[in-house]
């Protein structure tokens, strides 16, 4: 039996191949994600070890809990502390740490990688053994910093050179006195690391005379742990907190980790969906190699093979299949890893260098799912097989594949839709998270649903398509009712390509309406012209309102400043404001009152008001973060939207009770509106400053759009592999349709139809189907782009669905594509059928 | 032609008489399959023409070479040298493109199964030289053809649900409604028993009579012979004998002495 079946594989190379092809990419891809992740991970892991290295044990600063009207804050590290760490006698030397945000600017005025990763720090003494000095000495006073090599190549800087900064404001122009390297993680990703000398770090992120943390090193022969017991002794407790360097690494590694699962879980459910697809094809191949082998196994059936061995016979195949396929894969799959990591190279996300990571574990699943998957889809053709009689073997024709009724199939399909069309309704209804369950099995029973009846479906949605293959004559007739023929078949490539175009669409339909949504709370609730924020979201300096309030053509300016404060002993966030602007600066829908904010009278927004029973005209007591309290007026509720909410004061009443102002953005109004002549005198004024980012609305809404574009991006090309795999199922039906109707083009070719009309035939048939997996797709993709929408909407004021009929149009486009390349080899086999033979064949 | 024609009866007056024009012929016609050790051949320089409303049946043993002939006569076939022409068109010189047309407009297909297709109803099986050649099919004509077979009542029945003898008939509808110059059948009653296969072979042969329609038809039972008007018999890739006005009696007489010859040479 397992030599028959040997033989039967090499004896269908080419049909087979299509479904190694089917089952490769399925493979490819999930052990292409792990060996990624794996790589990535364990590259990113003995980075951050490395990292660890100058730590033995790091002190960072206590908390002091938030008590009564009292704010909690962290203490202060100072340096009679660091010196003390330095004196325990287990300890080589201690090193205070102070960091915090630094944009630096290259030669262009443009600011270095994206902001996120631009970090800077102290340089401890004139040596630091953190970060090696490569050229020149290290920086002394206000005026000198030092830089990363890596960025000191990729900006093209040199030891001498004046760069444009900033920290949280002013612009500094300081001069490179030196370069060094970095095992430093954030700089190995593509960040930036720039040094100053410790007093100039303290003083520029407003921690003057403070540390974040003491990096402690221990003598050689001395214990992490026991130099860990020795600062905890020497230091006083409620200040300081203290870990080995050893806990760090671990922490980070877990955190890495963690972190890479979530991408690899992403990742493995787009292979899922590659997988899915292409059990449909295998189902489809094994089930045409049974109906091709009717006749050979009804012989073995006759000379005396059992059910069992036979549909052993066709699993066996199914596993070699599988195995060939789980090789092939393992192989694609490290080729796709090492290409992930290059791409995410070129993308402006260096990776850590690190060898390639292969490990049994992914060995394993390859070969599990190559050959599971496989095995599974052959299973009910395999059992389809062991049910020939013995006798069809002697009757001279093909036996004709018994019609088996589609009643009972229907049935089940219209249930299922029913049941999923129903559960996704009722989950649109449900609030936020609520429905997220839901409308998840509600989608799975609805597509299951819809496959399940997607022969039915074939037949009205391709009727309809007869008046425009009318055009083609002939051709058009045979191909539209050829793509009926067998619509189980039809269905099942169809879905393949459906699935895939499911996903697409509901993706864009909801991304697409969650971005205008976004964009139109953006456009809604902001009247300012400009809004001013630090290029990685952290606060601005105070001097920078101040600036743009004196700069030429400006009109009114507002910052947005977070404080915190407590009501009743919890803790609510402030954002101070400067009352006599704000109203022409924001624009919100009152739920009562006016939007007055000035002294003690504040506004607050719809959420807050709810929660402690306010309206226009409430007073409350509030305690400042410096502990004095205030009685406040509530002169308005507003509608609050996701960007903006919280209680609205003065900065004018908030400034006395602040310690740290911190200006998340500053908004700025001009007396000629926004224009690229008044942005340009903004930055102007603010010095070019490379951290900071003036935008107009329309920027802020281009901001918005192109991290969905990213996004989405990102999972279109994810699911462009169940549309390679689905490509491959249409090639693999039409192949068989070919092959099947061998003696009916043989007979059309005799009687006159020529090459081109046999091609056109078989083109549009797979057109035809193409397309009708597309409609389906798109159809169903709207639907539940829809309902993904209702479910958001309910979070959301200003939720609207948007149909993006441009991107659609091109997903269509996309299957007729698909349709037109998968039929190229199976017409020309088509065409080049030879007729004689074919007639004779019988 | 009102002559009341019947099986082994000679009709009044010899074909040539009614016409002497030919609607195909073969001249010197070779057909060679592979080199050297291997090399077969099919067709050892065939002469023969077909004249117009003549019916002719081409027998021959197994491997004499009969279905071949046909095929390179009717164009759906490679030959090695000499020349067919299908009226005045000389096949050897035409492209794949022009000989899928002149299958297509002037020559009609009886094949012995595999002649419909079963996606289209019987009178779409019918139409279907004509739907691929994008014309319209001559009303009145294709009313006499299908009254002439007998399928007025069937006209919309999918292949499927008709017996092999109707299919058969859809078959010699087929090929007679595009008015082609002439019709070739591959063995057309093979498949058939002995009174489907006698009605079809009487369509044929009215055609001839009626309709002045030349049919040249490939097989290899005597009594489906005795309805052509000449015998042309074939062995090893040469024509060895001719019989005019055959009867199923003359014509098996004959197949017997080549037998009979080739088992003594």
């Amino acid at each position: 039996m397992f030599r028959t079946a040997l033989r039967n594989v090499s004896a269908h190379k080419a049909r087979l191949l299509m479904t190694v092809l089917a089952v490769m990419l399925g493979v490819a891809f999930v052990s292409g994600t792990l060996v990624f992740t794996n790589t990535i991970s364990a590259a990113l892991q003995k980075q951050s070890a490395k990292g660890f290295d100058h730590v033995d044990v790091a002190v960072t600063p206590g908390w002091k809990e938030a008590e009564g009207d009292r704010v909690g804050e962290p203490r202060e590290l100072t340096r009679a502390l660091v010196d003390e760490s330095a004196r325990v006698p287990g300890a080589e030397r201690a090193i205070g740490v102070v960091t915090g945000f630094t944009a630096i600017a290259g030669k262009d005025g443009e600011l270095i990688g994206s902001g996120f990763q631009s970090q800077g720090g102290n340089h401890w003494g004139d040596k630091d053994p953190r970060y090696p000095l490569t050229e020149g000495r290290a920086p002394r006073g206000e005026g000198e910093i030092v830089i990363d090599s890596e960025t000191a190549k990729r900006a093209g800087y040199e030891v001498g050179d004046t760069v444009r900064m900033s920290v949280d404001g002013p612009v500094l122009e300081p001069v490179i006195t030196g370069v060094f390297t970095t095992d430093d993680g954030n700089v190995a990703a593509g960040g930036s690391l720039t040094l100053f000398d410790t007093a100039t770090a303290q003083k520029l992120f407003g921690k003057e005379g403070v540390f974040d943390e003491i990096a402690v090193k221990a003598k050689d022969g001395v214990s992490d742990t026991a130099l860990r017991a020795q600062l905890e002794e020497a230091l006083p407790a409620e200040v300081v907190e203290t870990t080995t360097g050893t806990k760090l690494a671990d922490d980070q590694a877990e955190a890495i980790a963690s972190s890479m699962s979530g991408l690899k879980q992403g990742l493995l459910v787009f292979a899922g969906i590659a997988l899915f697809v292409g059990t449909f094809i295998i189902a489809n191949t094994f089930t045409m190699l049974v109906a091709q082998r009717t006749r050979e196994l009804a012989l073995m059936r006759a000379v005396g093979a059992s059910r069992r061995q036979v549909t052993r016979s066709v699993l066996i195949e199914a596993f070699v299949v599988g195995a060939v396929a789980a090789v092939a894969g393992l192989v694609a799959g490290v080729g796709i890893g090492i290409g992930l990591r290059s791409l995410m190279g070129t993308l402006d996300a260096p990776m850590p260098d690190g060898p390639l990571v292969i490990s049994a574990g992914t060995v394993v699943s390859a070969f599990v799912v190559g050959i599971v998957v496989t095995m599974l889809a052959a299973w009910l053709p395999g059992r389809r097989a062991a049910k020939i009689p013995p006798v069809a073997a002697m009757s001279a024709l093909h036996a004709q594949a018994t019609t088996k009724s589609l009643v009972l199939r229907n049935t089940l399909g219209a249930l299922f839709s029913a049941a999923g069309v129903a559960v996704v309704l009722a989950a649109t209804t449900m609030s936020g998270s609520d429905g997220q369950a839901p409308m998840g099995i509600g989608a799975v029973l609805l597509i299951i649903g819809v496959f399940v009846l997607t022969p039915l479906l074939s037949r009205p949605l391709i009727a309809a398509a007869a008046p425009v293959l009318r055009v083609f004559g002939v051709s058009g007739k045979l191909a539209r009712q050829n793509s009926v023929r067998n619509p189980r078949r039809t269905a099942a490539t169809a879905s393949a390509l459906m699935i895939g175009l499911t996903l697409i669409t509901g993706m864009t339909v909801a991304a697409g309406s969650l971005q205008k949504s976004i964009d139109k709370m953006a456009a809604d609730s902001i009247e300012a012209d400009y809004v001013v924020s630090m290029a990685n979201g952290n606060p601005l300096s105070p001097d920078v309102a101040r600036t743009l309030e004196r700069a030429d053509g400006v009109t009114a300016t507002s910052p947005m400043r977070n404080a915190v404060s407590r009501i009743d002993g919890e803790t609510e966030y402030l954002t101070g404001v400067t009352g006599s602007t704000i109203g022409g600066l924001t624009e919100f829908e009152m739920e009562s009152g006016r939007f007055e904010v000035g002294g003690a009278r504040v506004v607050v927004d719809d959420g807050t008001a709810k929660t402690y029973g306010w309206r226009a005209g409430s007073d409350f007591t509030l305690a400042y973060e410096d502990g004095e309290k205030q009685r406040l007026t509530v002169s308005g509720v507003y509608v609050a939207n996701e960007m903006i909410s919280g209680i609205m004061i003065d900065t004018a009443t908030l400034a006395p009770h602040e310690s740290e102002p911190s200006d998340m953005v500053v908004m700025v109004k001009t007396a000629d509106g926004a224009s690229d002549a008044a942005k340009e005198s903004l930055e102007k004024a603010l010095g070019s400053n490379p951290g900071i980012k003036v935008q107009d609305r329309q920027d802020l809404s281009n901001e918005i759009a192109q991290m969905f574009t990213v996004v989405l991006n990102m999972v279109y090309g994810l699911l462009a592999m169940a549309v390679i795999v689905a490509v491959i199922g249409v090639i693999n039906t039409l192949a068989m349709s070919v092959f099947e109707r061998a003696q009916e083009i043989g007979m059309l070719r005799a009687i006159g139809l020529d090459r081109k009309g046999v091609k056109r035939m078989v083109r549009l048939e797979s057109l035809v189907i193409s397309l009708f997996g597309g409609v389906l797709g798109i159809g169903l993709g709207v639907f539940f782009g829809w309902a993904v929408g209702e479910l958001m909407g309910t979070t959301m004021s200003t939720y609207e669905l948007v149909l993006p009929w441009g991107r659609m149009g091109v997903f269509l486009l996309l299957a007729a594509v698909v349709g037109v390349l998968a039929a190229l080899w199976p017409a020309r086999r088509a065409a080049r059928l030879n007729m004689l033979q074919a007639i004779k064949a019988e | 032609m009102t002559t009341a024609p019947s099986p082994g009866l000679h009709p009044g007056g010899s074909p040539a008489d009614r016409t002497t024009a030919v609607a195909a012929r073969a001249t010197e016609l070779s057909k060679i399959y592979g080199q050297g050790e291997t090399r077969v051949v099919a067709l050892d320089r065939v002469s023969v023409a077909f004249r117009q409303a003549e019916f002719t049946a081409i027998m021959g043993p197994s491997g004499s070479g009969k279905s071949t002939l046909m095929h390179c006569v009717a164009g759906l076939d490679t030959f090695s040298s000499g020349s067919v022409r299908i009226g005045e068109t000389e096949l050897g010189s035409l492209k794949d493109k022009q000989l899928t047309r002149l299958r297509r407009d002037k020559i009609g297909f009886i094949f012995q199964a595999f002649n419909l297709l079963p996606t289209l109803s019987a009178l779409e099986n019918i139409t279907l030289p004509m739907d691929i050649a994008g014309r319209r099919p001559d009303k009145e004509w294709l009313d006499t053809v299908i009254r002439m077979v007998g399928l007025a009542d069937r006209l919309s029945h999918r292949p499927s649900q008709l017996s092999g003898g109707q299919q058969q008939r859809v078959a010699v509808a087929r090929a007679l409604a595009s008015r082609p110059e002439i019709i070739f059948g591959d063995e057309p009653t093979g498949n058939l028993d002995s009174r489907s296969g006698a009605e079809v072979l009487g369509f044929l042969r009215n055609s001839v009579r009626e309709l002045g329609q030349t049919v040249v038809m490939v097989t290899h039972d005597p009594v489906a012979a005795a309805y052509a008007d000449r015998v042309v018999f074939l062995a090893d890739g040469r024509i060895v004998d001719e019989v005019h006005g055959p009867t199923a009696d003359s014509v098996l007489d004959r197949m017997k002495r080549f037998d009979a010859k080739g088992r003594t040479s």
